[in-house]
C-alpha cells in the first residue's frame, strides 16, 4: 500500500479542488495526442486529428478527456485504495484496449505540465513531488493487471 | 528526429523570453528535479542542493547556456554541443534516463513562467528540441 503523508494528501486535495475537471481533462489528452503523436494510433474512431487545431477542438477528444481526468478523480479521493480502485480499468486497458502501460506515464507527466501552466507559482516543487507520486501510483494501478 | 522550420521558430520564440530568467529557471527546474526524482542526487554528492544555493543557481546556469547554444544553433546542435557531448559520455556518464526527467522539470518551468506562450504547439517544439539535445548528449555514450 502506499503511503501518503499529511503534507501529500494536502498537497494533493487543495490543488484538486481547484480543477476544472472538463478543461484539463480536454487539455491533458490534446497535448498528449499533440505532443507525441504516436499515441493517435488509440484514437483512429475520434475523426479529424490532423493539426493541433483539429485535436484541440474535436468533441470526442474534449469528452474522452474530461472522461479519463474524471477517473483520475477517483485516485484523488480513495488515496488509500488506488489499486483496488483502478483494479477493473486496468483489465479493460489491457485486455480489451490494449494499450502499452507506457501511455500511462505520458499521460501522467503531460497532466503535470498542464497543471504547472495553470496553477504557476502554486505548483511549487513540494506540489508536483506530490503529484509526480499519484501519477505514478496511478500508471502503476493501471498496469498491474496486464497478462 | 529533425525539427520542422515551425518547430524551430517556435523554440527560438519562446527562448528570447526564456533567457531574460534563465538563471532563476535553471535553478528551479533542478530543483524539481531533485524533489521530485531524488535518485538524480546521486550525480552531485559534492554539491550543496539546499534551495537557492550558490552551487544550485551556478549549475543551473550551466545548464541553460548549453540549451541557449543548443538555441542559437539549432540547425546543427550536434556540433554546437560536440565537447559536452563528450564530457557527458566519457566524464560524468549520467545515465541517459536521467536526460528526461530533467527536461521534463524544465518543461515544468517554463509552462509555470509563460502558461501564455506554452500553448501545445510550442510544448510539442519544445519537448522535441530538449529531446534532440539529450539525443546528442548521448550518443557518444557507446
Amino acid at each position: 500500500m502506499v503511503h501518503w503523508s499529511a503534507e501529500e494528501k494536502q498537497l494533493i486535495a487543495s490543488l484538486w479542488g481547484k480543477v476544472n475537471v472538463e478543461e484539463c481533462g480536454a487539455e491533458a489528452l490534446a497535448r498528449l495526442l499533440i505532443v507525441y503523436p504516436w499515441t493517435q494510433r488509440f484514437f483512429s474512431s475520434f475523426g479529424n486529428l490532423s493539426s493541433p487545431t483539429a485535436i484541440i477542438g474535436n468533441p470526442k477528444v474534449r469528452a474522452h478527456g474530461k472522461k479519463v481526468l474524471t477517473s483520475f478523480g477517483e485516485a484523488v479521493k480513495n488515496l488509500d485504495n488506488i489499486k483496488a480502485t483502478y483494479s477493473k480499468l486496468s483489465e479493460l486497458h489491457c485486455e480489451k484496449l490494449h494499450v502499452d502501460p507506457e501511455n500511462f506515464r505520458l499521460l501522467g507527466d503531460i497532466l503535470i505540465i498542464v497543471l504547472a501552466s495553470h496553477f504557476a507559482r502554486d505548483f511549487t516543487p513540494a506540489c508536483q513531488f506530490a503529484w509526480q507520486k499519484l501519477v505514478g501510483v496511478v500508471a502503476h494501478a493501471l498496469a498491474r493487471k496486464y497478462h | 528526429m529533425t525539427l520542422t522550420q515551425a518547430e524551430k521558430a517556435a523554440v527560438v520564440t519562446i527562448w528570447a523570453k526564456v533567457a531574460t530568467q534563465a538563471d532563476a529557471i535553471g535553478a528551479e527546474s533542478l530543483e524539481r528535479l531533485f524533489f521530485s526524482y531524488p535518485q538524480t542526487k546521486t550525480y552531485f554528492p559534492h554539491f550543496d542542493l539546499s534551495q537557492g544555493s550558490t552551487q544550485l543557481r551556478g549549475h543551473g546556469s550551466k545548464v541553460m547556456n548549453a540549451i541557449g547554444e543548443a538555441v542559437k544553433n539549432i540547425d546543427d546542435i550536434r556540433g554546437a554541443l560536440a565537447k559536452l557531448s563528450e564530457l557527458h559520455a566519457y566524464i560524468l556518464r549520467v545515465d541517459p534516463v536521467n536526460f528526461k526527467l530533467l527536461s521534463h522539470c524544465i518543461l515544468c518551468s517554463v509552462a509555470a513562467r509563460y502558461p501564455n506562450d506554452f500553448t501545445p504547439e510550442v510544448h510539442a517544439a519544445w519537448d522535441k528540441f530538449l529531446s534532440s539535445v539529450s539525443s546528442v548528449l548521448t550518443e557518444k555514450y557507446r
